[in-house]
């Protein structure tokens, strides 16, 4: 195959016409242009969303109680029950495959009242009562202090770590935010560190104006006893939540003698499976990627099929030549076929440089003009340009078997008879 | 050097078929210059495509040196073209686009000969021709003549046992004809086995024997008294 005068005779054949070999080049480079782009595309709305997901413990589900539907064991419906502190001991029991279970309680809330005073400031936030493992759940950066620790839990200390947001309402710019008190609901807390949270969709604002304060402390300054609002449950990897969560369910109805079929009395979120959800769109979406960006392709390889049936024909009296002087078939099989791949992998490669190209473009444009939601850093990955080259080959190949199975089947003396 | 005995063919024309070679009984000694004459359907183009391979026979036999020419497949046809056989055509037939030399130097290249080897081959034979600084030319470039010669110089190039010429005159003038069989007598002269099919009797009769052909039967073989083309140039 790496024969001087085979290549020779390759790049002969297709400059002889350079037009007609431009126009059918530009098929196949169109085809691999259109994948790039629409992969590309693909992969820039799946960075988007991705980053919006962010580095949050995405195998995490929510579960929280409501009031009963049915009765059961001699308790009434309509009851109003609680998780209770207990429960995460009990969790962690039955449920190895746990990695963290935090319980959580909160005041404030969407358009809550004002509930935190600071000097002759006030403001409304959300304030959680948590344990120190939220923060491998909700990923916060601590830009100043500390985070919250199991000291803190034990000794019930009344310490807070408020987010940027509060800390640019409450605080004067200069001033020093460690160390000071804030009120929370006629509580004093000790502010002892300052996060910012890493999120940029919608709700990023609302992330940076909440107060954190250990869950012990706050079951005891609000009067919620061992009561606990809900609980964040993260799974270690490998272990689907989405797989976990019914048995983690049932286990807190026994718990708590909630009927078996009482659906509404234990509420969850399943972020795994919103997760997964949107992992099966980006699927979907490099599907699409592919199956249109293959199938304008196809129409780049019929191009090239049908202009080497063209060239097979034009050169049938040279064939015919050449069969005469004793060329082996298969020699003049693997000279077509070889010019058919030939003529698809230059103008796929230019096709995937083309497409590099844009795509540098792109990002350029996006870097320029600040951030888009739900869309960043458009590209292909090797592999994709590794599987474009592969079927660039094969279609080629299959470009070229049509062409080259009718010029073998010309017979020398009928090719020769062709003036 | 050819061996045929009782050949037959015929082509499929539609519904009939067109009996063309009826019964064909034909030698030819080595160092042979034979001609094979007869007007247009009298099937001796036929005669020299069977002996070419180029087509198959339908009926006979017929051995080259010795060698049984039956059921070849197209690799094993080919082989035996490139080894036994050098083709001159009357339209030349040489490849536009690859030089003189490319084109001498073509048989070799389907032997595998290395590239080197098979230009200094090509060149000695274009050489032989009296080519020489015309190697690097297209044929576009050349003379129908010099297009001929180049043609012969390819034919002769792998050293073939027997050369065949289908009116190789056909396309030129007298002058350059004379011209092209004066090297072909040349050629005769060094012990090439030579057929030539022609319909032009001068021609014929430059060749040491003349085979006539009419209606796909040899009606007539003699020896003839060879008239040197050097003569008429």
């Amino acid at each position: 195959m790496f024969n001087r005068d085979r290549w020779k005779e390759v790049l002969e054949v297709l400059t002889s016409n350079w037009f007609r070999t431009v126009l059918t080049a530009f098929g196949v480079f169109w085809g691999i242009l259109i994948l790039i782009i629409l992969l590309s595309a693909g992969k820039g709305l799946e960075n988007g969303i991705r980053a919006d997901f962010g580095d949050i413990a995405t195998n995490t589900m929510f579960i929280w109680t409501r009031s009963t539907t049915k009765a059961h064991m001699g308790l009434p419906i309509g009851r109003n029950f609680s998780f209770k502190v207990e429960d995460v001991a009990t969790l962690k029991e039955k449920f190895p495959q746990l990695r963290y279970i935090s319980p959580r309680n909160q005041l404030g809330g969407f358009r809550g009242s004002n509930n935190v005073v600071k000097g002759i400031k006030i403001g409304a936030y959300n304030v959680y009562g948590d344990y120190p493992e939220i923060i491998k759940q909700e990923p916060m950066a601590i830009t100043s202090g500390r985070f919250l620790n199991h000291n803190d839990i034990n000794a019930k200390r009344k310490i807070a770590v408020i987010g940027l947001g509060v800390r640019n309402e409450l605080y004067e710019k200069e001033e020093e935010v460690l160390g000071s008190y804030i009120k929370i609901q006629g509580v004093n807390f000790m502010v002892v560190g300052t996060y910012k949270k890493r999120t940029n969709n919608g709700d990023g604002e609302e992330g940076q104006k909440e107060i954190y304060v250990p869950f012990t402390s706050f079951s005891q300054a609000f009067n919620r006893g061992n009561n606990v609002g809900w609980m964040s449950i993260t799974a270690k990897d490998g272990y689907p939540i989405s797989d976990l969560k019914m048995n983690l369910v049932n286990q807190m109805k026994m718990t708590h003698k909630i009927h078996p079929d009482d659906t509404r009395a234990v509420g969850y979120f399943d972020l795994y499976e919103e997760f997964n959800r949107v992992e099966s769109l980006f699927g979907a979406m490099s599907f699409i990627g592919y199956f249109v960006g293959v199938l304008v392709l196809l129409s780049g390889i019929i191009g090239v099929s049908n202009i080497m049936l063209i060239v097979v024909k034009e050169r049938t009296k040279e064939i015919g030549i050449r069969r005469a002087l004793g060329e082996d078939p298969w020699s003049i099989k693997k000279q077509i076929l070889l010019e058919s791949i030939f003529l698809t992998i230059i103008s796929g490669m230019a096709g995937i440089v083309c497409g590099a190209l844009f795509i540098y473009g792109v990002n350029a444009i996006l870097d320029a003009n600040g951030p888009v939601d739900m869309f960043i850093n458009p590209s292909v990955n090797l592999g994709v340009v590794t599987a474009a080259l592969v079927i660039l080959i094969i279609s080629g190949l299959l470009a070229g078997f049509i062409p080259a199975q009718s010029a073998i089947k010309v017979r020398p003396i009928d090719a020769l008879r062709t003036e | 050097m050819i061996e045929i005995k009782d050949l037959h063919k015929s082509y499929k024309m539609g519904s009939n078929s067109l009996h063309v070679l009826k019964g064909i009984n034909f030698s030819v000694e080595a160092g042979e210059l034979v001609a094979i004459m007869g007007s247009s359907g009298s099937g001796k183009s036929t005669l020299l495509n069977i002996i070419g391979m180029l087509d198959e026979a339908d009926e006979g036999e017929y051995d080259l040196d010795g060698i049984p020419i039956k059921n070849l497949n197209e690799t094993k046809a080919a082989n035996y073209r490139n080894k036994f056989l050098g083709f001159i055509f009357q339209s030349f037939n040489l490849i536009n686009y690859k030089t003189a030399l490319e084109n001498v130097a073509l048989p070799l290249y389907y032997q595998k000969m290395p590239r080197k080897q098979r230009q200094e081959k090509a060149m000695k034979y274009l050489e032989q021709v009296g080519l020489k600084e015309w190697s690097h030319h297209l044929p576009s470039e050349l003379s129908g003549g010099q297009k001929q010669r180049v043609a012969i110089a390819r034919a002769m190039v792998a050293e073939p046992k027997v050369l065949l010429a289908d009116e190789l005159t056909g396309a030129l003038d007298s002058t350059t004809s004379y011209e092209v069989m004066e090297l072909i007598q040349k050629i005769n002269d060094q012990g090439n086995t030579i057929l030539v099919v022609t319909h032009e009797t001068d021609i014929a009769q430059m060749c040491k024997r003349i085979v006539y052909l009419r209606d796909g039967v040899i009606i007539k073989d003699e020896k003839v008294k060879q008239v040197r083309a050097k003569a008429h140039v």
